[in-house]
């Protein structure tokens, strides 16, 4: 039930609360010509009601800009000065959108923190002006409402306004965010969505009309905090300083260990509101604002922002639509990829087979396609009926029956060339002209995949990450003969499996696990010269990585990591050299495969949550033990030493033109790989850190290591011209 | 009280806004003068096809429907049942032994009478070797029933066919929950004291929550009436444009029941209790009283309330299918000839109730008549909002175009010959036993005011839809 309707009555988010995250509503607008007429809002009144309706020219849209804003002040002054208006509604026109979120671009184009605090002030003002309406006021909240009006100031929320979540609109109900839900309607006689609107307002006249008529009382009696956290004990407790102290510091603790202190906002958004509780709500205006500013022009904030920006354009289709769409897909291979693949596929309504040569294999892979899908009617984003009609896409077989209908087959068979071979010309016998043959590999070059190929042209590759259902990167690979209509072909189903993409060059490791080849290999060393995984791992996740170092080769499979680094290795000579494989393969043959075969630096038991080390481990890391050098083993050097050979080697695919953006360099490294969010990804990290910096690292690396730290040309190229950015 | 009714129905054509929003035409005063005019400009004179069977309905015959937790509260499905084929049987004297077949629709099985028209039909001494099955399709079960009698007629499979239907909501089984269920099964495999132990001991308390037939779409999850309250704003359709119809179907219910117009309905002597003889359900009230419904389904600001929407209730009814030349060697004059049918499905959660509109046009052109043609409408009333807005949407090009497939719109039938005597929400509506009823009411009414084509239309959950012609039998 897509319950995205709200009715929320901003008349009842008064007095007791004390602050707003009013700053996320700030957008830009470009000044319009100086007309009289408005344009963002017109209002009309039936009978005592007036009706605000918001609709921003040009935009998909409403946004809360300087103009909007004025306009808005100016008719809320007629409103409040009209003897015959008694009450107010505020709706949006525009379908599925009420206001959206902060524009980056505006908050990009301030460049003094004090420029922020002024629009966040702003809008402060005018959330106050609207909280003390003597005249109430209902918002018609139709779709997506980001920021404004969402006000909070007590513990219990802090959860929602820390990590940004969404809410559904049920759950704003029940939070009581906001007061009455309208379900979306069906058709009528003119399109739903219109009917929606309309029908929406006129619900929210009614209720307009009985606020003024005080024929409905606002039932504020269980607001936010009495319904799902509090008792009246607990009310009580928290009028108490002392309490309200621990629960401050409770909230603190839970935010430094989530955040490892990397991302300053959450921190401050407390200070604010302790602020905003202890010293009252104008402080806590004030220090909201202060503080926005501040956060604005932070380099986390800036590399967010960019990654944002990243996101968004790698979430197009810049080759166009393709000539013909895909409507039969099938998945060769129903290992952890091949379903995962299934899965967001199906989910989609892509009419999807998945296919493997025994039927204990392909159950296996149906079972996790289910078992994805079931996840979520758990969680209840999704009704068992939806599972069952998304199921019901989904042909598990064993052989090649229906091939000859489908628009692209995806392999996702082990990682050996022979075997790829194999099933590409099986494949090219039995399907059509037009299907694409797409190959899911993490390192085996599809140049190569292709030689044994009739139309090369129609061959491409997908790289998809682990677990697919949660990973949102799609990595393309193109080769020199890879078709345009090809590419088309593969980002428009990647799009449509809800992916973010990157397109990039055929080579060895492509971009991704090229990046990440020379990182695992320091990780190897690290290891070697004494630092033990649990120390390693938190080194790294200190650092931003969301997942620790040695837990990362773990979950990759030591196998898989092993082979990526041979092949590699062989392709890239000494830049790639570091730890010894040695530790690789005595990991394998002892069966330490890592999280899937229960054992590798650490043990993995179903449903135990806290891992232990695999003391097994012990002898290998002592046999191959190298002595470290103290010059470049402090923690701060083992983080960097980690993360510029990953930095070098991705600014390296950029020169190389195997990446074609910075951009695309930056999303694939912090949606595939992990690379601290809070940095931006490699090329942020270069504007924002300096190349010199980076430069500097690396050199005194390189003095002890040799050629694995030598910086690359384009990286000094930056170095020695400050004024040369990958981000203009 | 009686004059103040009688008061209001002779008002209600003249004075109610829907009368005048759809533009209807002027009511006549004299129905027979209006059905001799029609027929003379038929498109047809006839459904009848050359090399097909005709199929005609003998007579037909239903219980009292009565709301639930009244007279048959203590009933099981197939007493209700039972009840209306022996009526049939009273009623037509046809000899039992020449029922070929029996079938009966239901939609909330008793579990302990899955086939209920097996258990119905052999306590109403119906020969051991009739057989008998039942059918259920949501609130088009008994339409079901009767298509699947024509289906057999039709084929020559059989010549003569009892179909009916039932319902009881009086009773309806509630489970144990699965893990209750399971349980207990696992307690009877148990072979051993310390099984059963051990299966005892995972007992919890909450496996003692009970289990109650869904009265949401399955698909949806969404409940009928929520559904149509949705339906009824997506058309505009005013709270008290629907108060205004169901007060009309009321009104109109209770005339027809005080002129004894509803011939169908046979006394039942419940055991231990009096005779039953007539519908209870028909409450024609004041639009003031209606209007001070709060809303049943979408709170506090929807239209859809307790009276402007069918009640549950308890009934059944049974209707005597016969090939023509069978039932004319036996003597018979049928009411009816059982014409064109249609099933139609659409989305389940924004057109669920929107089955009529869908099957209208198209059992129309199926038949080659037009919606002039018909003399009796007899559509099944879930909601007053679903009503209006099945007849807005046959009136609108929009929704025809955008949603039909169609070039204009479906046109409205004339409110003067719709639902004459009332219907679902005021006579109730028994699930499965609402199709039986439509189309006696349907030849009946064509009987009684003249005219030869009647239109029966329903819709059901799932989103589903059906509707047939009824082709009166030449006197």
């Amino acid at each position: 039930m897509v319950a995205s309707r709200a009715i929320g009555s901003l008349s009842r988010f008064t007095a007791s609360r004390t602050l707003r995250c009013s700053g996320y509503i700030c957008r830009s607008f470009t000044r319009a010509s100086a007309l009289l007429t408005r344009t963002h809002i017109n209002y009309g009144v039936k009978g005592d009601v007036a009706v605000i309706r918001i609709n921003s020219p040009n935009s998909k849209v409403n946004t809360l800009s300087q103009e909007l804003h004025s306009e808005f002040m100016e008719v809320m002054n007629e409103v409040w000065s009209s003897s015959q208006i008694r009450s107010a509604v505020l709706i949006s026109t525009k379908p599925g959108c009420f206001i959206a979120g902060a524009d980056l671009n505006m908050l990009n184009a301030c460049t003094t923190s004090q420029e922020v605090t002024q629009i966040s002030q702003e809008a402060q003002k005018m959330f106050e002006k609207l909280e003390k309406s003597t005249k109430p006021v209902v918002a018609a909240i139709n779709g997506s409402c980001l920021g404004g009006g969402l006000e909070v100031g007590i513990p219990a929320a802090f959860d929602m306004m820390l990590t940004g979540r969404s809410i559904r609109a049920d759950r704003a109900k029940k939070m009581g965010l906001v007061d009455q839900l309208v379900e979306p309607l069906g058709p009528g006689v003119k399109p739903p969505e219109e009917r929606t609107i309309e029908y929406l307002e006129e619900v929210a006249i009614t209720f307009a009309k009985g606020l003024a008529d005080k024929k409905i009382t606002p039932k504020r009696d269980k607001g936010l905090v009495e319904t799902f956290y509090l008792t009246e004990m607990t009310s009580y407790a928290l009028s108490i300083p002392f309490v309200r102290q621990q629960i401050y510091k409770k909230v603190e603790e839970k935010v430094q260990k989530q955040t490892k202190g990397l991302y300053p906002a959450p921190l401050k958004i407390i200070d604010v509101v302790k602020t905003g509780i202890e010293q009252g709500s104008n402080a806590g205006y004030l220090s909201e604002s202060q503080r926005f500013g501040e956060l604005a022009m932070t380099k986390e904030s800036k590399a967010l922002m960019g990654l944002y920006r990243g996101q968004t354009q790698c979430k197009k289709n810049k080759f166009g639509a393709p000539q013909k769409e895909v409507k039969q897909l099938a998945v060769l291979g129903a290992g952890l990829m091949g379903a995962g693949i299934a899965q967001v596929s199906v989910d989609k309504g892509l009419q999807t087979i998945l296919k493997d040569t025994t039927l204990p294999a392909l159950g296996r892979g149906q079972q996790q396609v289910f078992k994805g899908l079931n996840d979520k009617v758990k969680k209840k984003t999704l009704t068992s009926f939806e599972r069952d009609a998304m199921f019901s896409n989904l042909i598990g077989q064993l052989d090649y029956r229906g091939f000859e209908k489908a628009d692209m087959v995806i392999e996702a068979v082990f990682e050996d060339l022979s075997l790829k071979h194999r099933v590409l010309k099986e494949t090219e016998a039995v399907i059509p002209d037009h299907c694409v043959f797409a190959s899911n590999t993490s390192a085996l070059p599809i140049g190569e995949i292709a030689t044994v190929s009739k139309r090369p042209e129609k061959v491409i590759g997908m790289h998809y990450f682990s677990p697919v259902d949660k990973m949102q990167l799609l990595e393309i690979i193109t080769t020199e003969k890879t078709s345009k209509d090809t590419t088309a072909s593969a980002v428009d189903v990647g799009l449509r499996q809800g992916k973010v993409i990157i397109v990039v060059k055929d080579g060895p490791g492509f971009y991704t696990t090229r990046c990440l080849t020379p990182m695992m290999s320091e990780v190897i060393r690290i290891l070697q010269e004494g630092v033990g995984p649990k120390k390693l791992d938190s080194l790294t996740t200190s650092f931003g990585f969301p997942v620790g170092a040695a837990t990362l080769v773990d979950e990759v499979g030591v196998d898989v990591a092993k082979h990526v680094a041979e092949n590699l290795g062989k392709e890239f000579g000494e830049r790639f050299a570091g730890g010894s494989l040695e530790m690789l393969q005595q990991m394998i043959s002892k069966g330490f495969l890592g999280r899937k075969s229960g054992k590798g630096f650490y043990i993995y038991q179903e449903g135990v949550k806290n891992k232990n080390l695999n003391s097994d481990m012990d002898s290998i890391l002592a046999s191959l033990k190298m002595p470290s050098q103290p010059d470049v083993s402090s923690d701060e050097d083992i983080q960097y030493r980690l993360v510029t050979r990953f930095v070098n080697e991705a600014i390296l695919c950029l020169q190389e033109g195997v990446l074609a953006t910075p951009t695309e360099g930056d999303i694939g490294a912090v949606f595939g790989l992990g690379f601290p969010p809070c940095l931006g990804g490699p090329f942020h990290f270069v504007d924002l850190y300096g190349a010199q910096k980076i430069v500097d690292r690396l050199r005194k690396y390189e003095a002890v290591y040799g050629k694995q730290f030598t910086p690359c040309q384009l990286l000094v190229d930056h170095a020695n011209n400050p004024n040369k950015k990958f981000y203009q | 009280m009686t004059s103040l009714l009688t008061y209001t129905f002779k008002n209600l054509p003249n004075t109610s806004k829907w009368a005048l929003r759809f533009c209807m035409r002027p009511l006549s005063s004299s129905s027979q003068v209006q059905a001799a005019a029609a027929s003379q400009t038929k498109s047809k004179k006839t459904l009848a096809k050359p090399n097909i069977r005709n199929i005609v309905v003998v007579d037909g015959v239903r219980t009292p429907f009565l709301l639930s937790g009244t007279s048959y509260k203590d009933l099981m499905p197939h007493d209700l049942a039972r009840a209306a084929l022996s009526g049939l049987l009273h009623r037509t004297s046809v000899p039992k032994d020449v029922v070929d077949y029996i079938i009966f629709g239901t939609v909330i099985q008793e579990v302990k009478t899955s086939n209920v028209a097996r258990e119905a039909a052999l306590g109403a001494g119906f020969s051991d070797k009739t057989p008998a099955h039942t059918v259920t399709m949501a609130c088009i079960s008994s339409n079901q029933a009767m298509t699947t009698a024509v289906g057999l007629i039709a084929s020559g499979q059989c010549d003569v066919v009892v179909a009916g239907g039932v319902e009881l909501m009086s009773d309806i089984p509630i489970r144990h929950s699965r893990k209750m269920r399971k349980m207990m099964l696992d307690l009877n495999k148990a072979k051993t004291l310390a099984q059963r132990l051990s299966v005892i001991s995972k007992f919890r308390l909450n496996f003692l929550s009970p289990e109650l037939p869904a009265v949401s779409e399955f698909s949806t999850s969404e409940t009928m009436g929520h559904s149509a309250d949705r339906l009824a704003a997506a058309f505009a359709i005013s709270r008290e444009e629907q108060d205004e119809y169901a007060l009309r179907s009321h009104s109109l219910a209770k005339r027809a029941q005080d002129e004894g117009l509803l011939s169908d309905v046979v006394p039942f002597k419940v055991p231990g209790r009096d005779t039953v003889t007539q519908d209870n359900g028909i409450r024609p009230s004041s639009l003031d009283q209606m209007a001070k419904l709060k809303p049943a389904f979408i709170k506090p600001y929807g239209t859809v309330t307790a009276a402007n929407s069918s009640f549950l209730t308890d009934g059944a009814s049974a209707v005597l299918i016969m090939a023509e030349e069978k039932a004319l060697a036996m003597g018979y004059k049928p009411k009816a000839y059982l014409r064109d049918f249609m099933y139609v499905s659409q989305d389940p959660k924004d057109q669920l109730l929107l089955g009529p509109t869908y099957a209208t046009p198209k059992v129309l052109e199926k038949a080659g008549l037009t919606m002039n043609d018909i003399d009796a409408f007899e559509f099944h009333e879930a909601f007053s909002g679903q009503i209006l807005a099945n007849l807005k949407a046959m009136d609108s090009d929009w929704f025809a175009q955008n949603y039909m497939g169609r070039k204009a719109k479906v046109g409205l039938p004339p409110l003067e010959k719709f639902n004459n005597w009332g219907g679902s929400l005021s006579l109730g509506h028994p699930f499965g036993a609402t199709g039986c009823r439509l189309v006696m009411a349907a030849a009946n009414r064509l009987r009684k005011e003249g005219g030869q084509y009647g239109l029966v239309a329903a819709c059901a959950a799932g989103g589903q839809g059906h509707a047939m012609i009824v082709e009166a039998y030449p006197k």
